[in-house]
């Protein structure tokens, strides 16, 4: 299905889905007759890079990956002068379940994607950039391997591109299955050949990041609408959005919607309307995850009130996170749900911190032992609390993203967890401890 | 216990490690090519490899073990992945899980006896527009029914 153009007769933007639906974007020529590549040249290389973080700065651009943390301000703690190399990472580990929005990106469009690394690359005085693929994504790995070797052959990569004295190298960096390099640092790692295990922070990857050099990790989507910005202006990306979450975001939506998929729209649109355009909420709603498996769950009245902004979700004690939109509805176990999210962070926990490795797998076997009926009273209060103890003690945030869907969920559904309590004949006699040890599913 | 490598699988990690080893923190994609050549990394790779590189062998397990993606024993030929991401179980994963287990007779991180396949479950593999999602030796199959999921995919690549 091609994504649409209009929405409620308003033009729906076209930041980033220009070659969705063109068949052959992914090559440098159909790429160049749809604009490719158009600001590689006077329209970049007369700015000075402090303009250019001057503009991202204006234009209100936040990250894509999950944190949203202001992209221009993120750019401005890169030191300069320091003598190092400065090095931009394209965090590509798109692992946060029910994201799917990178994937189509980088099999569709890889070429705004290089466009946009030049971008930051100029304005970071970045010389070598590294994209960090997930493992598990070969077709996308391909394209960009032969849309790097594409803009190599045309002058677009290398040395003094486009005729200016500005020359950066891209080399693709592939994944091997590890939920945790998502997290920067953890990122960091993997891509120096170890194992994929956060840093303590600070030392924030600014300042001493890849191989101890300053270094800047910015997801996909972030740095592929910095090209349009450069051309349209601050303003014109203004002119969507809220005043703090300005522009527009890709949102993958799968779940019990009417036709699942990746569609742009501007941030701000209420979460009903979205519901709508996506074709609406197949059966009755029940709820829904909003930014991804580690946001914190909404029940039906609060998706009624809830906008795809940062801000709006976040007054929700949820968030916007990847955009990754997850409807279920009433037909669907909240207990079953819970248990499967839980067991995805027990498995992907790195180990490193024992708040994580211990906690994440003893809250998942406990809820198994729930869901199997064999919960005893006061297994929720008992689950909770540990979340609680989990909760931002760790050096990077999976336990905190495996604590937000506990509490969320044990929270607004209550009642599905009781009954699988009540289930249980001998629920009032105290556990074993030895029904806890750690499982055989990891 | 360590099998000596083949002379055959010798020249390959002596080209890889050749290719490889004067890049600094190429360990990972050292370890893509050798899965990719060996359909795994064992133990007696891991030594091999530690001379070649220069790397300790404790550093390259460590790795080996880590990630998710590689493997220390080789699995069977069709690597049935079905994902069971939220997306996927909200759309039936673990009955499709249910359906290929019983008509392979094997159970989930199992190979069968023929060698000829290999189930494991993994987590959302980013498909979710598609649930529920089978990835078959990299291949994805989407909107499946769950019931007779199993059925069909085996039939279609038993033999080949």
């Amino acid at each position: 299905m091609p994504h649409p153009t209009h929405w409620k007769g308003k033009e729906l933007p076209n930041v980033l889905r220009r070659l969705f639906d063109v068949p052959g974007g992914h090559r440098l020529a159909v790429a160049r007759q749809h604009g490719a590549y158009s600001t590689i040249g006077a329209t970049l290389f007369d700015k000075s890079p402090f303009e250019l973080i001057e503009l991202v700065k204006d234009s209100g651009l936040r990250g894509r990956g999950g944190a949203g943390f202001p992209t221009g301000m993120k750019w401005s703690f890169v030191p300069r002068g320091t003598g190092k190399p400065v090095y931009l990472v394209i965090n590509a580990d798109e692992g946060e379940p029910g994201t799917f929005k990178d994937r189509l990106l980088m099999a569709r469009d890889p070429h705004l994607l290089i466009e946009g690394m030049i971008c930051t690359g100029w304005a970071l005085g970045v010389r070598t950039a590294y994209i960090y693929v997930r493992g598990e994504m070969l077709p996308q790995i391909q394209a960009l391997n032969h849309a790097i070797r594409e803009a190599y052959d045309a002058g677009l990569l290398g040395e003094n591109i486009a005729g200016s004295r500005y020359s950066l190298d891209i080399y693709v960096h592939r994944g091997a299955g590890a939920y945790i390099c998502g997290e920067e640092t953890a990122l960091i790692n993997s891509l120096e050949g170890y194992k994929g295990q956060p840093r303590l922070k600070p030392p924030f990857p600014a300042v001493s990041g890849a191989f101890a050099n300053p270094t800047c990790v910015n997801n996909v989507e972030t740095i592929m609408a910095v090209p349009w910005i450069l051309t349209h202006g601050a303003k014109a990306y203004r002119r969507w959005g809220t005043d703090k979450s300005p522009g527009s975001k890709l949102f993958s939506i799968a779940g019990d919607i009417g036709r699942p998929g990746v569609y742009e729209i501007p941030l701000g649109m209420p979460m009903p309307e979205f519901f709508e355009l996506a074709g609406g909420v197949v059966g009755e709603l029940q709820g829904c995850i909003p930014g991804g498996s580690s946001a914190p769950v909404l029940n039906a009245e609060e998706c009624a009130k809830a906008a795809m902004d940062y801000e709006s979700l976040a007054g929700l004690k949820s968030m916007l996170g990847s955009g990754a939109v997850m409807p279920f509805n009433a037909t669907r176990d909240p207990v079953a749900i819970l248990r499967t999210l839980t067991r995805f962070y027990a498995h992907e926990s790195c180990g490193q911190c024992t708040p994580c490795r211990e906690g994440t797998g003893y809250a998942h076997r406990v809820l198994d032992q729930v869901a199997e009926g064999k919960g005893r009273d006061g297994d929720i209060d008992h689950v909770r609390d540990l979340a609680d103890q989990f909760e931002w003690t760790t050096i990077c945030p999976l336990a905190t993203a495996d604590a937000w869907p506990i509490k969320s969920f044990t929270g607004k559904f209550r009642p599905a967890f009781d009954a699988y309590l009540a289930k249980n004949p001998d629920r009032a006699k105290p556990r074993e401890l030895t029904q806890l040890e750690p499982g055989a599913f990891m | 216990m360590t099998t000596a490598t083949t002379p055959n699988v010798q020249e390959d990690l002596q080209r890889i490690a050749k290719k490889w080893k004067d890049k600094p923190g190429s360990l990972i994609m050292v370890l893509h090519e050798v899965q990719e050549r060996l359909g795994c990394v064992p133990r007696n790779v891991c030594l091999e490899l530690a001379k070649l590189i220069d790397v300790p062998v404790a550093r390259i397990y460590e790795v080996v073990t880590f990630y998710n993606y590689f493997k220390t024993e080789a699995p069977g030929k069709h690597i049935l992945s079905v994902c069971t991401g939220t997306a996927c179980h909200l759309k039936g994963a673990s009955k499709v899980l249910e359906s290929l287990s019983k008509e392979l007779g094997i159970k989930e991180g199992e190979s069968s006896a023929d060698k000829e396949f290999h189930l494991q479950s993994v987590r959302c593999v980013g498909c979710c527009g598609m649930a529920p999602v089978v990835m078959v030796n990299g291949a994805i199959h989407g909107k499946l029914k769950p019931e007779s999921s199993g059925k069909e995919i085996v039939a279609q690549y038993r033999g080949k």
